[in-house]
């Protein structure tokens, strides 16, 4: 297959000297990344997965049997049926940007650089747990969020091929150098190092951490760079589904834990085989506190710096009715003397904590749907989000200690109170030896309910994987 | 606020000092609630003047305390950088003279360490294991190597041009093309490429000496250093010797310390200090001067002379004329030189005579009008004249009983060099060097009248006009334009050759401290002005 075949897209690959000489060097590096960090086995295996061909309605998700390397990883971008001029920033009602303005140069490489990391680095970090599926189902869904990561590496790649020359060549080169947890050249942010050994991470992943993921794209499709918006804006379109995964899987785990705590007499879900409530809410804390590190310092000149070039909007730029956002303040609680107070902040420099207020709103909303799947079993327990002060490793709450509801600690209380609110190594070892394979169709490991439907209609027990025989 | 500059390893907020054998490690660990003054963070291993003041003195006291030390490997202790460089916000709110000031000591710290490597043969080591940025990777251009980690993410860069609209502030431009000999035009793209250069291309440019990764990073470092050690060529040395504080006590303007006294005129822009010379039994060979350890006047002195040098230089900005006077025996402070001369092999009087060149740098480079005033009583001689001849200009009293004298020693022929590479006697005599070897050659007392006529004289007054002519001159030196004089002296002090470390003061004074005073960089809208604020700088394009 040639390289334009092999690469549906939308940006005239075929009559794009340029992008053609990048990609044509940069794809075989790329297959043999996705060899070598990829899912471990399976490569020979058929999984029914969506790709995208076109940007429009019917073609962008395809759905048909693949074998993994063989996924035609596209190039696309959002179509825009009117040109609007730059939506917020100094360069207001301004004309976007086709091509990269040189004074941005540095501001615009930073921004994609950034975002292009954290989207191998789940690929990396996922690429044991197909070998611990709890189910056809989830083993599909797992592989299409691994291929649909990769097709967002991509497109970042894309746009450091297309748009910063040779630096964007060596920078794209250097993105497939970097693995997660290397201890050579591991990703950038720590989040991204951390291995995901089991499935209820993999859940708490795509619903927290990749949640982060969704707002950073949404408010990187307001941008002033056209390429960059309408890229992220077609990301996001796949990225819901990332979305779906973690959200309704949690939600699955809950409802199972739920149904085995009412089962057991002494209302011990772990003696039936299941996760119980307390054990999730350690890991929602752990997972939770580790996203929102991902937004970035709580007072950030980046992020000014990024709104004010019109590169990086908010989420949702159009419900806000000031876009220029330089007389507002934002209050912001800080810690002074060991007491929390309030602080007023210029609103560009506070848009990370803006951003991070969207995001936890959102993980709310995830949460009050979990609390009524205990509710309907039944339950009295409930589940809850931590402060976004706890457990924080950067930004200006690090190096402190905070409760799950946000007071401060000292470091000996904090300690105290360490194993009844984050996993311990007995918690770990427990989920683990949960982990066992189900790769029967239809059929769901003892501690996570079947979904309520399946994929694009599909029947639950469909055949989502098909092995091959001789490999296994 | 009393700034001191004495500490101790001990009381470091900032920094790690071990040593081990013959390699000793600095590690930077600043604390971020720890700068001199309230108002800004040091996040990011970035410092203040008060980070100077510890690596300053673990510099020096690597050299007395620690004489066997032969490799330093200077590192960051902080996981997520190894330095980014100095705090700006910390610059952003500093006034201009501070700004000024705070450049011109780190520099002078950074010129201790390229010293150290060439006077005591300590040789440093950038062991740049994260993130490095402005004045982080001119600490590391300071170093005799940089070894940067490879680990796809830790870059050299020098961001001030295209983020903060100022220059590196502490050498970093001259020392890439310069020291590190790299290529122009690359110095020009990596001086405007805000991300920096990393890993194989930093080593290929010439940034840096060699990479390794982050799993081998600690062995390679050791590797380095152990080499570094082994070429330093360093005899044995020793046993080091403690460096005691040299405090002041300080009384209303006063400033008394063990050998000198400095007094402070706020109302005459003036400060007067009195140097005074031996006292008492001096070593005389180098097992005396070992003996004689951290007190003995050749070392002590000289160090009061600095502290005195560098309080006024940061808390006394009204001062502009400094009138410096001796006091005590020609004769003792010729033996003091002569010994040190006769031992210059041995360690402890080659770090004397390496210290006391350093002062008289520091002098040098001081911008205030500088009056050596030789009088009944005074001795400068030797080590001593050269204060005399760091000084803008030389009062000789023609006394009418001849007894004002000055005197000539080994040191003033080439062992207590100017930043440029030459001799202060050199550069008075530019026109004629034949002149410099008759100076040199002239033994014992030289009275004014000699003097004079030997061209070591600007004004020899008698008895009669002395009082009167030195008034007048104080008082209209110290009623000119500062900035007019700063200028005019750094000019004229530095007659002849240019060195590496006489192009960074003269490009630190002549373009950062005026794109300092810009308003591209410190007006409203400047980039210094802007940086970390929510809206953006906006620039004046003219150039000029």
């Amino acid at each position: 297959m040639s390289l334009t075949d092999s690469i549906p897209n939308n940006v005239d690959l075929a009559s794009d000297p340029k992008l053609l000489r990048a990609l044509e060097k940069w794809q075989p590096n790329f297959l043999s990344w996705w060899r070598d960090m990829g899912p471990d086995g399976f490569q020979e295996d058929k999984i029914w997965l969506r790709t995208a061909i076109s940007v429009d309605s019917n073609g962008w998700a395809q759905y048909d049997y693949v074998k993994m390397p063989d996924y035609r990883w596209g190039i696309f971008l959002a179509e825009r049926k009117e040109e609007r001029p730059i939506q917020f920033g100094d360069h207001i009602g301004k004309t976007p940007w086709a091509d990269v303005p040189g004074e941005l140069r540095g501001i615009l490489r930073r921004i994609i650089v950034t975002q292009a990391h954290t989207e191998p680095a789940s690929v990396e970090q996922q690429r044991l747990l197909g070998k611990t599926a709890p189910s056809l189902y989830d083993l599909r869904n797992l592989f299409q969020v691994n291929v649909e990561e990769g097709r967002h590496l991509w497109a970042m790649v894309h746009l450091l091929h297309q748009y910063f020359g040779r630096d964007g060549r060596e920078e794209a080169e250097a993105l497939l150098e970097r693995r997660s947890g290397d201890p050579d050249k591991p990703r950038i942010l720590q989040t991204f190092n951390e291995t995901t050994s089991e499935w209820l991470s993999f859940f708490m992943f795509t619903m927290f951490t990749d949640r982060d993921g969704k707002y950073q794209l949404a408010s990187l499709s307001e941008s002033g760079f056209d390429p960059l918006a309408r890229c992220t804006q077609f990301m996001l379109t796949e990225e819901a589904f990332h979305l779906f995964c973690g959200e309704t899987g949690i939600d699955r785990v809950v409802r199972k834990s739920a149904e085995l705590t009412a089962k057991d007499p002494n209302g011990d879900a772990r003696k039936l085989g299941g996760i119980d409530i307390p054990t999730i809410q350690k890991w929602i804390n752990f997972w939770f506190s580790s996203a929102v590190e991902l937004f970035g310092g709580e007072i950030s000149s980046n992020a000014a710096d990024y709104f004010a070039t019109g590169l990086k909007g908010r989420y949702r730029e159009d419900k806000y009715s000031d876009h220029v956002a330089m007389e507002n303040i934002y209050s912001m609680d800080v810690l002074e003397d060991g007491r929390l107070t309030k602080r007023e902040v210029p609103m560009r420099t506070a848009l990370n904590e803006v951003l991070r207020d969207e995001y936890v709103e959102d993980c709310e909303r995830a949460v009050r749907k979990w609390n009524k799947t205990i509710e309907a079993a039944g339950l009295s327990e409930r589940l809850f989000l931590p402060s976004r002060r706890f457990n924080r490793s950067m930004g200006m709450y690090a190096g402190f200690h905070f409760s799950v509801t946000g007071e401060p600690l000292t470091r000996e209380q904090f300690e105290a109170k360490r194993d009844e609110w984050l996993p311990t190594a007995a918690d770990r070892a427990y989920v683990q030896s949960l982990m066992k394979p189900v790769y029967e169709p239809g059929q769901f490991a003892s501690w996570i309910a079947p979904p309520l439907h399946g994929v694009k209609g599909t029947p639950i027990d469909y055949e989502y994987v098909k092995f091959n025989e001789r490999e296994r | 606020m009393t700034l001191s500059f004495d500490t101790h390893p001990d009381r470091y907020k900032h920094w790690k000092l071990s040593v081990e054998g013959d390699i000793a490690t600095l590690a930077m660990d600043v604390d971020p609630q720890g700068g001199l003054t309230p108002g800004y963070e040091l996040k990011l291993n970035s410092y203040d003047l008060g980070v100077d003041i510890e690596l300053a003195d673990a510099v020096q006291r690597l050299r007395f305390e620690h004489p066997n030390v032969k490799s330093v490997v200077v590192t960051s202790a902080n996981d997520r950088v190894f330095c980014a460089g100095a705090n700006i916000p910390m610059l952003g709110s500093s006034a201009h003279a501070f700004k000024v000031n705070f450049c011109k000591f780190t520099n002078e710290t950074r010129l201790s360490i390229e010293d150290a490597s060439a006077k005591s043969q300590q040789k440093y080591l950038a062991a740049v294991n994260g993130p490095c940025a402005g004045g982080g990777y001119e600490l590391a251009l300071a170093c005799d190597e940089i070894l940067l980690v490879d680990d796809g993410a830790s870059s050299v860069r020098l961001p001030e041009v295209p983020l903060l609209g100022v220059l590196p502030g502490t050498g970093g431009l001259t020392r890439l093309v310069d020291k590190r000999k790299v290529r122009r035009d690359r110095a020009d793209v990596f001086c405007t490429t805000s991300e920096g250069i990393r890993g194989k291309r930093a080593v290929e440019w010439g940034l840096v000496d060699a990479t390794a990764p982050k799993s081998k990073f600690a062995d390679a470092v050791k590797a380095h250093a152990a080499t570094l050690a082994k070429k330093s060529g360093a005899k044995s040395k020793g046993p080091g010797i403690a460096l005691g504080p040299v405090a002041p006590r300080i009384e209303d303007g006063v400033f008394t310390y063990k050998f000198l006294t400095m007094k402070i005129d706020a109302a005459a822009r003036r400060a007067d200090v009195e140097l005074r010379g031996p006292d008492g039994a001096q070593p005389k060979t180098a097992d005396e001067i070992q003996a004689a350890g951290a007190m003995q006047w050749s070392l002590h002195a000289f160090r009061e002379l600095d502290d005195a040098l560098l309080r006024l230089r940061i808390e006394h900005l009204n001062i502009g004329l400094l009138v410096l006077r001796t006091r005590g025996s020609v004769d003792a402070v010729l033996a003091v030189d002569e010994a040190l001369f006769q031992a210059r092999e041995h360690w402890l009087a080659n770090e004397i005579l390496a210290l006391q060149a350093r002062v008289l740098r520091r002098l040098d480079l001081t911008s205030r009008s500088t009056f050596a005033l030789v009088d009944q009583g005074s001795c400068f001689a030797g080590s001593l004249l050269e204060l005399a001849l760091a000084c803008d200009r030389i009062y000789m009293l023609a006394d009418d009983a001849e007894k004002v004298a000055v005197a000539i020693s080994s040191l003033n022929g080439g062992l207590l060099l100017m930043s440029h590479g030459v001799s202060r006697l050199q550069a008075r005599f530019l026109a004629e060097p034949a002149r410099v070897e008759r100076v040199l050659a002239t033994k014992g007392l030289i009275t004014t009248a000699d003097a004079d006529d030997l061209g070591l004289v600007t004004v020899a007054p008698d008895e009669i006009d002395w009082d009167d002519d030195v008034r007048i001159a104080l008082e209209e030196r110290a009623s000119m334009s500062p900035d007019a004089l700063t200028g005019m002296e750094a000019s004229l002090r530095f007659a002849g050759p240019e060195s590496c470390d006489s192009k960074i003061f003269a490009r630190l004074s002549a373009w950062q401290n005026w794109i300092f005073q810009r308003p591209n960089a410190v007006g409203p809208q400047g980039a210094l002005t802007k940086y970390g604020q929510p809206d953006r700088p906006t620039f004046d394009w003219k150039r000029c």
